[in-house]
Formats: C-alpha cells, structure tokens, sequence
C-alpha cells in the first residue's frame, strides 16, 4: 500500500481526489481497521511515538545544505528551529578530522566575497581558515588565439582579494563544526528519501475527527520517508541534494536545460613554488583552470570533450602534466602580446589610471611539476528548475541549478540560495506564517531566480562564444575582451559582480 | 497576470465579502441542514460517525481549501496579511513592553479575532505565542477556521466561536488585545460596535481596527473597479457611504473610550505583487488604540 500512495502522490496541486485517496491510506496505514476506537487509539499512540516531527527537513547535507543550517543556526530568530538533516554520507555523524597534512581533495571551490561575507557573519568562515585554503587577488584570463588578455585585480575595485579557493571537504566541515558548536537543534538521518507525502489537507482531517482523535496525534506538515523505513514529518522540506535532485522529482518540479557535450577533469597538482594568482585559458576544447590551493598546490578544472577526458584519465602521470603545462603555457597558440607593445595605445586614453604596474603585464602560469591526486572527471551540463517552491517544499543549490564551472559561480550561487532562503524563513516566523506556505516560498524564488537566471546566461554565453572558432570571430571576441581589460568601469564592474557584490553586471 | 494584480487593487475585507460569493458556489440548502445536523467537531464526542456526517464534513472540507487556497478567490487577503501583522506585531510588542527579537513576543497575551472568517489572522497570531479566540457570525466560517487550525499543533489550541462581539461582552470576556480587521465597514452601527469593542478590551489594553477610508481613490478602487468593472465583488458589496475616514474612526473610538495612537495605511504595488505599509492612508488603513485606564 505504501507505494501505491508513493506512487500516487506527487502532484500536489489542487487535485482533491488523489488526495483523499492517499489520505485514506496513510490512515489505514496506522491502523488496520478503521472504526474500533481502542485499535486506532492504540495505533496512532504508536504512531506518535516513533514519527518525530521537525520544523524543516533538509534533504541532502552538503555543502549548500549545511549552509542553511548555519545560517539558521545564527539568527536569533530561527534557531529554536528544530531540523532534521537527511543524508546518508558518514562524515555527517562522525568525527571532524581534518588536519592540514591531509593531501589535497581535488574537488574544490571558488568562494567569491560575498559568500565569504555571509558565512563570517554565520561564524563559519574562521573554521575554514584553520585549514588549508587560498586567497587570491590577481586573475589571468586568456585565450589560445594571442589575441588579447585580461588580468583582474583586486586593488581594482579596492578589495584585498577576488576570492578564496577551498577544498569542499574543508568548506563542509567548517559548516559542520559550526552547526555543532551552536546549540542548535540538528538530527541527522543517515539514510535517503525515497518518498515524500503531504498529507495536510483537511481531507486528512475528516478522517481524524471521525476516530475521535486529537489532531495534534498525527503529523503536521509533509511526510518524509526514507529509505531505513523510518519517517519524519517537517513543516518544510528543503532540497538541498544535487543536481539530480531526488525531491525537485518527488515534488513534480521539471526542469529546463541542456548537457554541454564536454566534461571537467580536476585534480590536483603541485608546484615548486607558491602559485597566488587564478588562471584561466580558453582552449578550442574548452577552458583550464588553474586554482592556488595553498601549500604550493594549486587545483586544475580542466573542459574537454567526453573522448578526450577518458583518454586524459587514463593516460600515465608525466604525459598527463606534460598536456597540462602544454595547455597553460605554449600549446594551441600564441602568448597573448604584453601591455607594452601597439594594441595599447587604442585604449590607453579609457584607463583612468594611467600608471603601468607590473601586475598588468601578461605572465606564464607556474610550472606544474607533480600530479598531487587522482583524476576525476564529471559531465558538465546546464539545468534549472522551473520553480524553486512548490507546497512546503523548496530546492536550492544544484537542485535548482547547475551550471559551468567556467567561472566558479556553481556554489556560490548555491550559498546565495541558503542565505535568502534563512532570511525568507526568519521573516516568516516573525510575522507568524507557517514556513511551508508557498507565498512564503515563493517570495525566495523572486529573489534569487532573477538572479541565477542572469548567471546563468552569462555563463552559457561565455561557453558558446568560447566554443567557436573562426577567425573573424576570435577577432571579435578578443576586442571585446581587450576592451573588458582596458575600460575600467566595465572591469570594475565585472570584478564585482563575478565576486557577488553587485547584483547584476551593468552599471545599476 | 494582470488581472489578477488588479483584482488585488481592491483591497477589501475579501473574507467578509467573499462569504457572500460562496452562497453561489455551494448549495445554502445543503450547508443548513449540515449546521443542523453537525455536531461540533471536537474530538471528544462519543457519538458514532454516521456516513452523512462523513459526506457533509468531506464536502466542508473541500471548501476550507479554497479558503485557505493561497492561490484562490481570498489571494488578496492572503497577500495582505503579513503586512498587517508587521503592523499588529511591532504595536503590540512596543505596547506591551514584549521582546520584538523572540520568536513567541505574544506569549502571555489574549487576543480575540473578530469578525475571524477562516482564522488566516488569528492562526499568526497564535504562532506567535498569544491566546487566541476567533469569532464569527458565520457559522461556515467558524468551522472552516477549526478545521484548518487543527492541522497544526500550534494553531490548534485557538478557541473559535461562533458570536458577536455583543454576544461576548455580555458574557463579561476580557482581552488584552482586540482585533477587528475589515469589519467595521460591514456593521451597522459602528459607533456601538466601537463601544463593544472597548468593553471586551482590559484597562491598558490594546484595540487595532482596520478598514477602507472613505475617499474618492477607494471609492475608485473598492467599488467602481471591483464591483462594476472587473466584477471581482458583487455589486453593492460595499456601501461606499458605510466607509468611515480616520478622523470619524478616531472621533468614535475616543467616545467609546480607546485613545488612538498609531496609524498606517496598506499600500499595493501591482508590479511586485506585495503589500507593504506606508503613511498613506487614503484607502486601506489600519489603526492601533489603547484603552485608557480610568475608563470602564
């Protein structure tokens, strides 16, 4: 019976019909006949008893996931919250251990300014910087064409860096540790969702007053059930688990999108001196990233077709670094020309600042001299829910978005997610509303589509215009990106917005 | 959609007024043979279901979810609630010397809802932590209002009856704080229903009334573009006559003894879709008295 209810229910419009029909069942579920006061009484006492309820389930505990809990957990507001955190990764439940002689996880991210500012506020951040990360206040973007360069700077928009590089590991348990040293109130279910009703209709209701019940006996809010057998009610339920998220299915939402026929290899990789700058070169296949980390390491998230990453993956460890440095410094094309030779006097008279520092000359990325982790690869794709919010449930991070990493947006776009979502939730408290309300919900969703949805595009515009090439075009491109370089408004701007600091990317 | 925004132009007492357009929608005969026939739906009651009485509840119950549909004929009313309860929240808690950074700041305080329809302000303010009693005339109201505060353990200990505020002050109940959102407009004689009011209130307690101002602009909105035009209310819904100004509302709540001390309007912007309160008092308004403590 119980998959007949899973199955039947995930439109959770108004359709009253299936309604009373999973209603009926989830009543039945509890009691085998419906009518005998004592067998009920008895049944729903049991009920009670072993289904918790919680205010908000957050299904997934990533880093995204446990962004929300934090932020919770630092409002005065919400964190008498209780809250039940659904993932089944042991590094939740267990012990922190993070030292700095760990070897470098290659899988790491971007933090840009803004999502620094809101995780200091949360009283994260500090636990981030006990461990291995990296600022960095220069970024060298160029291409394989030698057609033009652009170096960006902190001191350009008078910040002290662009953005802080950091293994997901240590993002993660930075937002652990902070969750656990508060006292808030977090459960963790180290299990999956595997189904998901919402059973608070009134027609649930008719059932319970015919068995002479207290209503408060059953749940209130959806119901979870997880793949242990077990199950929780919450008011709320917030998807925080991916992009191939479980809930943003289970509650109907479809998606728009499309995969890019390329994937990422990352790894780590090291060098014999300390890397502080970011680089990115736009190669015919797709862009390389090359990441400080700290410790003289520095992360590659490198674009390529899906023949080429297999064979990337697989080929051995110096032919591997050999492709790498081929890629960063002399292979596909020429360096870009320094500031010093002609195209600069075109545009020398939009520079406000006139004085040539050393930093704006172009320079060769260091040298990769050791291959520091595994290979992994991941197929790169573009998704965006329809809608963030449907009745008492809510997706943020990667499952309501997935983007390129050309730009290192992905999470912080996610942490952007949580933190409006905290603030939406705080609000709804305060003016008393029930926190699984759509209304409530969707005033998040006004907030940060706009918002992603601009991202986003930008992002896909880079990746096609960066996907082409021909001649006049490449010509094309590297003028308007020479001109992003040169005309210091148009840096300055995009310095911030990519940082998070300004909301959208023209002058408003 | 556009007409949607402006049918939210409107700004009226929909709960009040759309109780009339409800008639249309259910059979009145059904509805009072189910009054007839329904006992309180309260759980303790021994007397065994009968499959009408399942029928009559199930189909009650279809209604309750039009009114608590967010997206259905009371939207505007749902849109505007948090805007008044930002209002009623920061007046109550400066008033009552209450803590605005808790989470329950109401904690301790009675409250009667009058005029509740189906419990979308009185639910707010229970989860806020006050006692809370909703009252109605309408007995449709009233159950939908239990129906759907029993859902939630926090709402459901809200005590709804089916009264006047006449009725109540008869029966000598006192409140620290009385609401009266959207009704007074539908009263016959407001002057004694302001006096009603102040007698359910305690010495020092806290009366809010909200209403529509008597002005050309509401007279423009309420009823030329919501009744006639974009026929959102069936005509003569309101009586633009029966609107009162904020001076006459001061004038008649000072004679009933409650000393007016804040006031705010509702404003609407039909680009965002959101309400938010403003000095502007020229259509919706909201006013936030305190009984004067010699008085009784």
């Amino acid at each position: 019976m119980n998959r007949v209810i899973k199955k039947t229910v995930l439109n959770v419009g108004a359709l009253k019909i299936p309604r009373k029909y999973f209603s009926d069942e989830a009543v039945k579920v509890a009691g085998s006949t419906v009518g005998e006061v004592s067998n009920e009484h008895e049944k729903k006492q049991i009920i009670s008893k072993i289904i918790p309820q919680h205010d908000i389930a957050i299904v997934g505990g990533g880093m995204v996931g446990m962004a929300l809990a934090c932020f919770l957990a630092s409002m005065s507001m919400t964190k008498q919250l209780s809250v039940a955190i659904i993932d089944s990764n042991p590094a939740l439940g267990g012990s922190l251990h993070n030292r700095k002689e760990d070897p470098p996880d290659p899988r790491v991210s971007t933090v840009t300014p803004a999502s620094i500012s809101f995780l200091q506020d949360a009283g994260a951040w500090k636990y981030v910087e006990q461990n291995r990360h990296a600022y960095f206040n220069i970024m060298q973007v160029w291409d394989y064409t030698g057609l033009g360069y652009a170096r960006y700077s902190a001191r350009d928009v008078n910040k002290d860096f662009l953005g802080c590089v950091a293994e997901n590991k240590v993002l993660h348990n930075a937002l652990l540790s902070c969750v656990k040293d508060s006292d808030f109130k977090t459960t963790i279910y180290p299990s999956r969702l595997s189904s998901l009703t919402l059973n608070s209709s009134s027609m649930s209701m008719v059932e319970n007053t015919t068995s002479k019940e207290p209503p408060s006996a059953q749940g209130h809010g959806a119901k979870l059930q997880l793949s242990d057998g077990s199950s929780i009610y919450a008011k709320l339920v917030v998807g925080a688990d991916g992009g191939k998220s479980h809930v943003r299915e289970l509650a109907g939402i479809k998606t728009t999108g499309w995969n890019y026929s390329q994937n990422a290899i990352i790894c780590t990789v090291e060098h014999t001196s300390e890397n502080v700058c970011a680089w990115q070169r736009f190669l015919p296949t797709g862009p390389i990233a090359l990441l400080p980390m700290g410790d003289k390491f520095s992360n590659i998230v490198w674009t390529m077709s899906p023949a080429e990453s297999t064979n990337r993956k697989s080929i051995t460890e110096e032919e591997f670094l050999k492709d790498v440095n081929y890629a960063l410094d002399y292979g596909y094309g020429p360096h870009p020309t320094s500031t010093l030779s002609g195209t600069r006097d075109m545009f020398s008279w939009f520079k406000t600042d006139a004085t040539i520092s050393t930093n704006d000359f172009f320079e060769i990325p260091p040298k990769v001299t050791r291959l520091a982790s595994e290979r992994m690869v991941f197929p790169l794709s573009l998704r965006h829910a329809n809608s963030y919010a449907s009745k008492r449930v809510v997706l943020i991070g990667d499952a309501a978005h997935t983007v390129h990493p050309l730009a290192g947006q992905g999470v912080n776009l996610g942490f952007g997610d949580a933190f409006s979502l905290s603030r939406i939730i705080a609000e709804g408290i305060t003016l008393g509303t029930d926190i699984g309300e759509v209304n409530l919900l969707k005033k998040y969703e006004a907030e940060r589509k706009s918002a992603n949805i601009m991202m986003m595009a930008i992002l896909d515009g880079f990746q096609k215009a960066y996907s082409i090439d021909f001649g006049p075009f490449n010509l094309l491109r590297a003028a308007a990106f020479h001109g992003t370089n040169y005309i210091s408004p148009l840096k300055r701007s995009i310095i911030s917005y990519a940082s998070g600091e300004q909301k959208f990317p023209i002058f408003l | 959609m556009a007409w949607n925004h402006l049918r939210n132009l409107n700004r009226i007492s929909i709960h009040r007024i759309l109780h009339h357009r409800f008639q249309p929608l259910v059979n009145a005969r059904f509805f009072s043979d189910a009054a007839a026939s329904l006992p309180q739906p309260q759980p303790k009651q021994p007397s065994p279901p009968s499959s009408l009485k399942d029928n009559e509840l199930a189909k009650f119950a279809a209604i309750s979810d039009t009114w608590w549909d967010s997206e259905g004929p009371f939207k505007p009313l749902h849109a505007m609630n948090p805007t008044r309860l930002a209002f009623i929240r920061s007046a109550l808690c400066r008033h009552f010397k209450k803590d605005p950074y808790s989470a329950k700041p109401l904690e301790g305080l009675k409250i009667v809802d009058v005029g509740c329809g189906g419990g979308i302000l009185s639910e707010p303010l229970a989860r806020l932590g006050a006692t809370v009693t909703g009252v109605d005339a309408v007995e449709k109201n009233i159950k939908i209002a239990q129906l759907h505060a029993g859902l939630d353990p926090e709402t459901s200990t809200i005590e709804f009856c089916c009264t006047t505020a006449e009725k109540l002050v008869e029966e000598g109940r006192k409140f620290d704080a009385v609401m009266a959102l959207e009704v007074i407009e539908h009263v016959a004689d407001p002057a004694e229903f302001c006096k009603s009011l102040a007698a359910l209130t305690i010495a020092d307690g806290a009366t809010v009334i909200s209403t529509i101002n008597r002005s050309m602009r509401a007279y423009a909105t309420a009823i030329v573009a919501a009744e006639y035009i974009l026929h959102w209310l069936p005509r003569g819904t309101h009586q633009w006559s029966s609107f009162l100004t904020p001076e006459e509302l001061v004038l008649i709540l000072q004679r009933a003894g409650i000393n007016v001390e804040e006031m705010a309007g509702f404003v609407y912007n039909p680009v965002t879709g959101r309400w938010s309160l403003s000095d502007d008092i020229s259509v919706n308004f909201i006013a936030f008295g305190t009984k004067s403590s010699n008085n009784e």
